[in-house]
Formats: structure tokens, sequence, C-alpha cells
């Protein structure tokens, strides 16, 4: 579990997250959704650390984030995945090397060892003999699921997915959706989603946050977002009129 | 001015980063074996060809200039050995690999950075700093004496081939200058410039290239800085050691 408490973010003279405060769930996908600007890859940047806030708490469980030494941030790291809008994988790398890395860096496993823990992601995300392949070879979709598999390696208690939809056909989308939500229940992982993609809300929004101007103004699940009487939430998700269609008929 | 000391501010402290204890040995080892060979066998046939021309022209500049003086012609393959050791080699070595180390490294660097590869190994507990930056430094600093002390050979052997073969004085003449008034501590000091000059160039290609923000433009933006920054600082402490080495 994460909780967040009272976090504010500034840059220079911009005020971007304004005091937000929400608990996401273990074992639940939980999805941070807005527009764009809303402020959601700030929030999800000081979820991982990589900004701090300008005020507020980040717990991971008893562990506030921002206070921990050196030793147990590097131990709370490694319990820590992360897949990227961008993949981030590793040019050079084959896809088993890429999947390989935190291995490589911190564990003390032998290479047969880290090499079986390799073929076990890999055959999850549904990759098996895709091992020696390199980023540039495979599909959009194929290199979502390597990044998948390598933030899975180290079996975290904690994953953080930036905009896990981007740039792939709906089908996929929800291939990789339904992945992202067994690994998080079959581990009962922190799964924390930042995204804008109506499928994802509608699939796997177990626990959803919806901000606007750097603030959570409506809190709920997949179901509570059809029956939900907020503006700017309805207005953000049955943007378009086909969508507001469906959702009147749902209602009738 | 303020941006001046704010660069030389974080580029200080960047520096004890850089110096802590990063994951496994073995992929460290790996990443400095193959910097080694980027810089090293990379930029060997650039700084040959370089050395080559630059010694052939100094051999025939001093000819040039000692022809119908009093000055012996065996002093002619003293004074190529002595400029190639004390100075050429090292500077313009140095100022070669500038610009194609240099800006390799910042857009190598500055690449990972926009890519999230970088924020990727930082959520994954790596030390970026270390993990990117030291492997090139320690690379460098074993790469590029290497280099500098090649092209001082190549630079000699650059000088005789301008001069015996057309003609302009004996092999007799060129042997007997290059064996004259040897001092070590020129070979010394050929060795300082050159790990000196090596930290200078990576430590500042790097740093350009793992603060960088923006995209595209911003990235060649930065590998220019690493080019220029990097020879600049060359030649401002070319001077500096060369007082430092000389005086006393």
């Amino acid at each position: 579990m994460i909780t967040i408490e009272n976090i504010h973010k500034s840059f220079d003279d911009v005020q971007v997250l304004k005091g937000l405060d929400f608990v996401f769930e273990a074992g639940k996908t939980n999805l941070i959704i807005g527009r764009s600007g809303a402020g959601k890859t700030v929030l999800l940047k000081i979820l991982v650390g990589l900004f701090k806030p300008t005020e507020g708490k980040v717990w991971y469980d008893d562990r506030e984030f921002f206070t921990l030494g050196k030793e147990e941030l590097r131990q709370l790291r490694m319990e820590v995945g992360m897949l990227f809008q961008g993949n981030a994988l590793f040019d050079s790398m084959t896809v088993a090397e890429n999947v390989r890395f935190p291995l490589d860096m911190f564990s003390k496993m032998t290479l047969k060892e880290k090499n079986i823990r390799v073929d076990e992601c890999l055959s999850r995300v549904s990759l098996e003999g895709s091992n020696d392949k390199y980023p540039s070879e495979i599909s959009g979709g194929m290199q979502k699921r390597v990044g998948i598999a390598r933030a899975i390696v180290y079996k975290p208690k904690y994953l953080f997915c930036d905009e896990p939809n981007s740039g792939l056909d709906p089908k996929t989308s929800i291939t990789i959706d339904e992945l992202i939500k067994e690994i998080t229940i079959a581990d009962n992982i922190t799964t924390v989603i930042n995204t804008h993609d109506m499928n994802s809300v509608m699939e796997i929004g177990q626990n959803i946050c919806f901000l606007d101007k750097g603030k959570i103004v409506w809190k709920g699940d997949r179901h509570a977002v059809m029956n939900s009487d907020n503006e700017n939430l309805n207005s953000f998700i049955f943007a378009s009129p086909f969508l507001q269609r469906l959702k009147d008929q749902a209602k009738k | 001015m303020k941006g001046l000391f704010f660069h030389l501010g974080r580029y200080i402290a960047w520096h004890k980063v850089i110096y802590q204890k990063t994951g496994n040995f073995s992929m460290f080892y790996k990443e400095v074996v193959r910097q080694v060979y980027d810089i090293g066998v990379g930029s060997i046939l650039i700084v040959f060809i370089i050395s080559i021309f630059i010694g052939a022209v100094t051999a025939q500049q001093m000819y040039y200039q000692l022809t119908g003086t009093s000055i012996p012609a065996y002093y002619i393959g003293y004074i190529v050995r002595d400029m190639a050791i004390i100075e050429l080699a090292a500077t313009f070595t140095c100022l070669v690999l500038a610009g194609k180390v240099g800006s390799n490294l910042a857009a190598e660097i500055g690449g990972m950075r926009q890519k999230e590869h970088i924020d990727a190994m930082e959520i994954m507990g790596v030390n970026t700093a270390s993990y990117l930056v030291l492997p090139k430094i320690i690379g460098g600093l074993i790469a590029i004496p290497i280099l500098v002390f090649i092209a001082a050979i190549v630079n000699i052997g650059g000088g005789y081939l301008a001069s015996v073969p057309t003609g302009l004085f004996t092999n007799f003449d060129y042997v007997k200058g290059l064996r004259s008034f040897f001092n070590d501590y020129n070979v010394v000091m050929m060795f300082v410039k050159s790990v000196v000059f090596a930290y200078i160039i990576i430590t500042v290609s790097c740093y350009q290239g793992y603060f960088v923000k923006g995209g595209n433009i911003e990235l060649g933006q930065a590998s220019t800085r690493a080019v220029v920054y990097s020879c600049v600082l060359v030649l401002v402490s070319d001077y500096v050691v060369a007082i430092l080495l000389t005086s006393g």
C-alpha cells in the first residue's frame, strides 16, 4: 500500500499539485487519471522519488519515502518496478539482457539462475523465444511486454506504469491492461497506473483518483465512474458524443 | 556569471556522487573495457592520420626556418622530437579527441536522459552518475595517454617521412637529432598533460550530456558545448600544467 499525504509540488512560481491525499491499495490496479497538464506525471515522479514534493509525505506501507536513509532507500528501490511510457529499454542490449539488467546490477544470483528468472518473466508476458532480439527488432506491444518483464524481474511489491497504452492499438492495449491486472492480483502488488485511456479505466480501474488542475476531485472505482454526477469527470471520461450516448443508454 | 558559478558548483558536487559505489563490479568492469575499446581503438585511425601530418609539417617548417642559418641540420630531428613530446602529441590529440569523443559521450548520455534510460536506472536503485560516468573516466584515463604516446611516435615518424625520403636532409642528421639532448622529464610532462586533458574531456562532456534538458535541439547544443568547453579547458589547463611543471 502507498499513501500520500498533503502532497504539494511547485516549479518556481507554478503550483502543479495542491494538497493531494490518497491511498493506493495493495493487490489492486490503482489509476491516476486526468487531462494533459493535470499533474499526473508529476505525481507519479514524486511517488517513485524522481521529484521531491514541496510539501507532504509519501508512505510505502510504514516507510516514509523521503526520510529513508541511503541503505533503506536502496532496499526499497529493489521492491519497485516501473514501466515507462517510452519503455526505456536499452537499445544496445538484447531483450534478455534488458530484463536481466536489474539482476546483473544487484543480485548475487549465478548467471544460470538469472537466466532462469529471465525466462520465467518473459514467459509470463508471452515472449518466449525473444531473448536474443534487440528492442528495435520487436513491435511496440512486445516492447511494452519486455518493459513489464523487466519491471517484475525483481519480484516488486510496488509497480508503476506511466501511460502503458500510449502508442498501442486498442487490442494490444487490452492485452497489456489484462497482463498488468493479472500480475497485480496474482502477486499482491500495489500497482499505480497513470493513464488517460478510457478502455483502461473501464477494464482495470479498481481504485481511481481523478486529478484536475493539481487537485484530486473524484475518487472511486470503474463502476462508480458510470454513475458519477461529477461534471468534471463526466466531461473528461465521456468526452465524445458517442461515449455520452453510450452512458445515457447504460443508465436507461 | 551566476550561471558559471551554478555549473561549476554542480560539476564539483556531481563528483561526490560519481565516486560512490554502485551495483555489481562485473557490470562496472565490462563498461570500463567497452570504454577503453570505444575511446582507444575507435580513435586510433584519426589520431594516426593527424599525428603523421603534424610531424611532417613540423619537419618541413623547421627546415624552412633553419635553412641558411648556422644551426646544424640535425637540430631539426631534435626539435621535431621535443615539440611532439612536450606539446603537439598531447595537445593536438586531445583537441581532436575533445571533438570526437566529447561529442559522442555528451550525445550518448544525453540520449539516455531523453529516452528515460537514466530515470529507469535511478528507479532500479542504480547510481547513474557512477555507473555511466566513472567507467568512461577510467576508460579515458587508460586509453587517452596511450593514444598520446602513440601520437608522439607517429609524429616523429611523420617528420622522418616528410624530410629524409624527400631529400630535405639525411637519415643520419634526423636520427642524430632524435638522439640528442633527450630529457626523460619531458615524457613525464607529456603523460601528466594527457591524464589532465583526458579527465577534462570525459567529465566535461559527460556533465553536458547528463544534465541535458529538452529535446533534440538541446541535445545538439549540449554536444556542441561539450566540444567547445573541453577544447577551451584543454588549452587553459595546458598553460597551467606547463607553468607548474616547468617553473622552479
